[in-house]
């Protein structure tokens, strides 16, 4: 397969704070060793884009040494956390700003939906923004009436096509903005995250439809998301960043794996040493057990499994409480669950808490959890997501029996009554 | 499998910029939306109001009689022997356009940061289509202009529309290719540091001071010889000028100082693109 889009060296910094007087010295100091032909004295105090650290420096690289290609035809998913660099990297792809550093090169036409919407005039009708916002996305007028009745007859909004976007509710603002995007022809295609909208229904049209381009049409797509089983239903390839940084490169299955990966070590146990000593708390472990073992022991489907939390509550304990949430390998939630609902709550000291989960909950996999700490049953004081991860091995199975995983993620043993019926 | 190496790529995006590359090309590609941009700021105009396109009468007809009581009454500045009504109307006429290209293009990338952030298209379209949609505006008012001519021609005042009005189109073109060049060469410096833009809104409307809306020219020769200097080489008053001699006939029509100013507007105008086509490619960073 050809190449259409080689991204070389790309680098992108941004100056954090305020721009006014305190800056100007320094842009005419940039501005100087340009006309000198000397290196920018700015880029030379970059520094990793990393939010949680305070740095010395208020120049970060939002992007460094990126490096890829992309072949015809492929569906890539780029994920990565909060501030990784996913969305400069689609602007910078989309044209919308440019890089600091290195180059990108695409074949073809490349169209970018990095929102949908965009351009919609309140004031217009829906006919007069379809055409509108197709134009602003790159449609020639002609290429948008031919397809107007498809657009109107994907978004589902006809009988309001002539009334203001400004009177429409706010899904069938996004229906129509989708059905717009949905039928651009080009090439490649960005998208960023727009499928968070809209009701189930619609999702999974958008879903459909962004499907038959990159299998279908066999049209190059960019998606970010942070929709893991999206991710994973849509796209062959993933590209993990993290820092501004490019991590992993590969199969989506594995990109997801690496990504969900190394935000925990998997092991069932982590001990924290300073990382989570907080005013108000220390939280010293967590860490899995089956029943009568100790947390380096294997966890199976067949046993009943132990989860410890060690937590010391400095301020008053009455009004904290602790709820997990347990994630599977997509990064989708499973369930929530809390000590709060048995009636049992937090001492101000050391807690030791335990909870069980009885034989046979969890099927095989790899599950993810994540820790909140709440205060008043309403503000979240503390969290970390996917703060360790831990796997559910197959256990001792008759043999003859089957060796495979079977659907689902939990396979809960509940109550049953046969009765014979006379 | 060996695939022939073609180097060749349609769109190349790195750090570095050809200033004089102006783009046009991608412009045109863009025809349709740039079309659909005059065609959305006209209709949102006068959107749920009763009367519709009668508003673009309504400010230059307020503007007008303010002007004839003010300047022309109270304040005794005489109009060359045209009248009053028409000398002002035709300076109202090609000052609002001046002004209102100026003004919309010199906040272009504050206003449109929205969607600029968004998607990418040749973002020269974004300031042509102001440029438009106020021409639409100077068309209505324009019209009011020309009826106004009718009227008084009929009442059989002195007015001699002359060849000179040929050049209309040419003048037309000036005066939006001067409000379009110094609009963009504001709202590149602006990206970053906002200052400037303060001295934009209160400095346009000072600026009308400074060239012959509500005076002619002849007049200020004879009273202030040494600021009229300044009058004469401002590039606009040459459009002004020769706008009012070929309708009415009266006027300071001059080839030179027409010529002057034509070279200046050509030299703003150039400037304006290519600071912008610099700027275009990250002030979504700064702005």
């Amino acid at each position: 397969m050809p190449k259409v889009i080689k991204v070389e060296d790309l680098a992108k910094a941004y100056q954090l704070g305020n721009f006014g007087t305190g800056t100007i010295s320094r842009d005419i100091e940039r501005t100087w060793a340009r006309l000198r032909g000397k290196e920018d004295p700015f880029l030379k105090i970059g520094q990793v884009n990393n939010r949680d650290i305070s740095g010395t420096s208020d120049v970060v690289w939002s992007l460094k040494d990126i490096n890829f290609e992309i072949e015809q035809g492929d569906a890539v998913g780029i994920i990565g956390r909060n501030g990784a660099g996913k969305s400069t990297l689609l602007k910078i792809l989309s044209r919308v700003t440019s890089p600091t550093l290195g180059s990108v090169k695409i074949k073809g036409r490349i169209a970018s939906l990095l929102e949908v919407g965009t351009g919609f005039h309140p004031e217009l009708s829906g006919r007069e923004n379809i055409y509108l916002n197709g134009s602003i996305l790159g449609m020639r007028k002609a290429e948008i009436k031919r397809k107007f009745d498809e657009i109107v007859d994907f978004s589902g909004v006809e009988r309001y096509i002539d009334t203001p976007v400004k009177r429409y509710s706010s899904g069938m603002y996004m229906r129509l903005a989708f059905a717009v995007a949905a039928h651009l022809e080009s090439e490649i295609l960005i998208v960023d995250e727009v499928l968070a909208v809209g009701d189930a229904e619609f999702q999974k049209k958008c879903l459909g439809k962004m499907g038959d381009v990159s299998k279908g049409e066999g049209r190059t797509v960019l998606f970010v998301s942070h929709n893991m089983a999206s991710v994973k239903a849509l796209c062959k390839k993933g590209l993990v960043l993290a820092h501004g940084q490019s991590q992993y490169s590969g199969s989506a299955t594995s990109a997801i794996t690496y990504y969900l990966k190394g935000n925990s070590v998997s092991l069932n146990k982590k001990q924290f040493e300073r990382q989570y000593d907080k005013p108000e708390f220390t939280l010293h472990e967590i860490s899995l057990n089956p029943k009568g073992k100790t947390a380096d022991d294997a966890l199976d489907e067949y046993q009943e499994i132990e989860l410890n939390t060690i937590i010391t509550i400095k301020t008053d304990a009455a009004n904290l409480h602790l709820t997990y949430v347990l994630n599977n390998e997509n990064g989708e939630a499973l369930f929530t669950f809390s000590h709060i609902n048995s009636g049992k709550k937090l001492k101000k000291g050391k807690n030791q808490l335990k909870c069980f989960f009885p034989k046979g909950f969890l099927n095989i996999g790899t599950y993810y959890l994540s820790i909140y700490l709440i205060e008043n049953s309403k503000t979240t004081l503390f969290s970390e997501n996917d703060i360790l991860s831990f796997d559910v091995q197959e256990g001792e199975r008759e043999i003859g029996s089957w060796m495979g995983k079977e659907p689902g993620f939990i396979k809960p043993v509940f109550e049953w009554a046969i009765d014979r019926d006379n | 499998m060996s695939l022939p190496t073609d180097d060749h790529w349609d769109i190349e995006i790195s750090a570095q910029s050809t200033p004089f590359r102006l783009g046009l090309k991608d412009v045109w590609q863009y025809r349709d939306l740039l079309w659909l941009l005059v065609r959305r700021d006209f209709v949102s105009f006068y959107k749920q109001t009763i009367f519709g396109p009668i508003w673009f009468f309504v400010q230059p007809v307020i503007t007008l009689l303010i002007y004839v009581l003010v300047f022309n009454n109270l304040a005794q500045i005489g109009t060359d022997a045209t009248p009053p009504a028409l000398f002002y109307l035709a300076g109202i006429v090609i000052w609002n356009y001046f002004s209102d290209c100026l003004s919309k293009t010199s906040t272009v990338f504050k206003d449109n940061a929205s969607i600029l952030g968004k998607v990418y298209f040749p973002r020269l379209i974004m300031p042509l289509s102001i440029i438009l949609s106020n021409l639409v505006r100077f068309g209505i008012q324009f019209l009011l202009f020309i009826i106004l001519l009718i009227v008084y021609t009929l009442k059989g005042a002195s007015i001699a529309p002359n060849l000179y009005i040929l050049l209309f189109p040419f003048l037309l073109f000036l005066i939006a290719a001067q409000g379009l060049g110094l609009g963009m060469i504001i709202s590149s410096v602006t990206t970053k540091y906002r200052d400037l833009a303060f001295v934009v809104t209160f400095g346009i409307p000072l600026l009308m001071y400074t060239t012959t809306v509500i005076y002619p020219l002849s007049t200020a020769i004879v009273k202030h010889p040494a600021l009229s200097l300044f009058i004469k080489f401002n590039p606009i008053t040459a459009v002004l000028e020769t706008f009012r001699y070929g309708f009415t006939g009266k006027g300071y029509m001059s080839w030179q100082l027409l010529g002057y100013s034509s070279f200046i507007t050509m030299i703003i105008l150039l400037a304006g693109i290519i600071i912008f086509n610099k700027v275009e490619k990250s002030f979504i960073d700064t702005i």
